[in-house]
């Protein structure tokens, strides 16, 4: 690993009225892979380009390897960076566009590096094409090649995927992740796609109202979130009722475990639609209202007196789950937060 | 039914070259006069292109081209040095005064060159007093006259390409702003730029009314003078004054043209690569 650490402390950035940034801490280890999540407006793109130096804060420090660059302006920080809008240089080559920032480092044989990073992204054939003649995939990867081959410190992303189609979103996605691991680069990487965060990151900052929710690993935000509204906003889950007794709740029936504390007795468990076991019985107290195909798994919709309970079961036990069914719900005990 | 489509097309047709006769005839008379006119002295268009002879028998009016001449060049450097960082500035960094600037830059083009002149004056005496009564220093005033179509070519150009992300990619790759101007900003604004320094150069080489009104003297103001004592020689270089107009407002359509032909080429059919 040759990236850097970064550390940004106590950023605190106001627009008008809203705070994007509030008293923000982030801390990224070297050669570290680190996905930011969030709504949109919730401060994790202002926290990209403060740390880009694109955005100035109000208040607070930028630490790259140590240094501190919170007054260096964008040109001096030494970040690659990919930007959501396609922002290849019109006017030049995908090469020239990746040889520019060498050209500007008086790097000699830059153009040996360029096709070297344009063969590392896959696009090593199409060198000498301009950017209105690639599609926007292909754009996002010479973005990326232009971004890399500076040898940044950092390489930030912002939102690279998300003007691009499904199938190409995920196969990038997987690249970048592929070429991040080979080249070793501090990367943060900004999204508002969970999946895309989960997939790729070695942790996951879900931020909110420019705070940091919890910096996890992918497994430990989805299974132990920290706080309800990363629950919820991770993964899709039921809002059941339930009553807590001692360090335990009792929902549908079920006692499960509670990941922190209640202050109340009568609560709102979040429940994740694959911990709800669903069997056909004929005095069962549920009903299958819908089913809905999604591939190899399926998601049926239980009506459990008045409330609505969300299930993912096998594709193929689709067929004795027929809308109308009479069934029986459980819940695996797993730990679930409340809202 | 055939027969009546065919009428119609017929009729579309004749309606067709009687407009455009009636235009051409409208347009090109008094050309063809000004052609007939200037050519009843023989000697009027071999002086015209001999720059030492012309300089010799017509001194004012040499004086007055180079002048007109200078003038647009200085015009158009000043303006393009003052409009395109500025635009640039505005679009990046202020968005919210782009109106206040546009209305600014507009304004001009509403005030009568003479009502100009008249607020201009007092502002000239000062500059005479500075730099001398020099008829160069009409580049400050004609750069405020080419504003409103200057501005609105750049600020095209602008439109076309997304400043901000451009910007912020070369800066975030090391450029300084002198580099982000100079290798990102304007290679993508060209053909406005072109677009902007023509319609000044067009402009400033036909202006009368501020120069003759301040005492200057501009390629108008000559020929004004010399019809008064040469009137076929006037008339000679009004056409070529016209004809050099009309040259840069074709190539500028022409710029404008191929713009539009390469903002429509399709990207090509390209494969994903593999991942």
């Amino acid at each position: 690993m040759s990236g850097v650490a970064v550390h940004l402390n106590g950023l605190r950035r106001t627009f008008g009225t809203v705070h994007a940034l509030d008293n923000l801490d982030l801390s990224i280890e070297p050669g570290e892979f680190v996905a930011l999540l969030g709504p949109s407006g919730c401060g994790k793109t202002t926290a990209l380009r403060v740390l880009a130096g694109l955005e100035d804060a109000d208040s607070g420090q930028v630490l790259v390897g140590g240094r501190d660059v919170t007054a260096l302006p964008a040109n001096r920080r030494d970040m690659g960076m990919v930007f959501q809008a396609y922002s290849l240089f019109p006017h030049l080559t995908a090469q020239a566009n990746v040889s520019f920032g060498l050209s500007l480092r008086g790097r000699s044989k830059s153009s040996a590096r360029a096709r070297e990073m344009l063969e590392l992204v896959g696009i090593g054939a199409f060198a000498d094409r301009y950017p209105h003649q690639l599609s926007g995939g292909q754009q996002q990867r010479v973005a990326l090649a232009r971004a890399l081959a500076i040898e940044p410190s950092v390489l930030l992303l912002d939102e690279p995927l998300s003007a691009l189609d499904a199938k190409v979103r995920v196969q990038l996605r997987d690249e970048i992740r592929r070429i991040q691991t080979e080249v070793g680069t501090t990367t943060l990487f900004v999204t508002h796609d969970q999946e895309e965060a989960l997939a790729v990151a070695d942790r996951v900052g879900v931020m909110r109202a420019g705070k940091l929710e919890q910096l996890a690993a992918p497994a430990d935000i989805y299974l132990t979130p920290a706080t309800p509204f990363v629950a919820e906003f991770v993964g899709l889950s039921n809002r059941l009722p339930g009553t807590v007794t001692g360090n335990e709740v009792e929902v549908l029936g079920t006692r499960l475990p509670l990941l922190s504390p209640a202050s109340q007795a009568s609560v709102t468990a979040l429940v994740r639609p694959e911990s709800v076991q669903v069997t056909p019985e004929a005095d069962g107290d549920g009903r299958v209202l819908t089913t809905s195909f999604l591939g190899p798994i399926s998601k049926v919709t239980i009506a459990v007196g008045d409330v609505l309970v969300v299930a993912q079961v096998a594709t193929d036990r689709l067929a004795s789950l027929t809308p109308g069914t009479p069934v029986r719900v459980t819940l695996r005990p797993v730990p679930v937060a409340l809202a | 039914m055939a027969g009546v489509i065919a009428r119609r097309a017929r009729k579309q047709r004749v309606f067709r070259w009687a407009v455009l006769t009636v235009l051409g005839v409208f347009f090109l008379l008094p050309l063809v006069a000004m052609v007939e006119f200037s050519t009843r002295d023989a000697t009027t268009w071999p002086a015209l292109v001999d720059w030492p002879e012309l300089s010799e028998r017509y001194p004012a009016l040499a004086e007055g081209i180079t002048a007109s001449l200078l003038q647009a060049a200085l015009t158009a450097l000043l303006m393009l040095v003052l409009l395109v960082p500025t635009a640039v500035w505005v679009r990046l960094r202020l968005p919210r005064l782009r109106r206040l600037v546009e209305f600014l830059c507009l304004l001009p083009l509403t005030i009568p060159a003479i009502v100009l002149v008249v607020g201009l004056a007092p502002v000239y005496a000062w500059v005479t007093y500075f730099l001398g009564g020099s008829s160069l220093t009409l580049v400050f005033a004609y750069t405020i006259l080419v504003l409103p179509y200057a501005y609105r070519a750049i600020d095209a150009g602008l439109s076309a390409i997304d400043v901000k992300t451009l910007a912020e990619a070369a800066r975030s790759l090391g450029a300084g702003w002198g580099t982000v101007m100079w290798r990102v900003v304007l290679p993508n604004i060209r053909s406005a730029v072109l677009s902007a320094a023509f319609l000044t150069v067009a402009l400033v080489l036909g202006e009368f009314t501020i120069a003759s009104l301040l005492n200057r003297t501009n390629l108008q103001v000559a020929i004004n003078l010399l019809g008064k004592s040469n009137a076929t020689m006037s008339v000679a270089v009004s056409l070529t004054a016209l004809l050099l107009a009309f040259v840069l407002l074709m190539l500028l359509s022409l710029l404008g043209g191929r713009r539009r032909t390469s903002a429509v080429v399709a990207p090509a059919p390209l494969k994903e690569p593999a991942a």
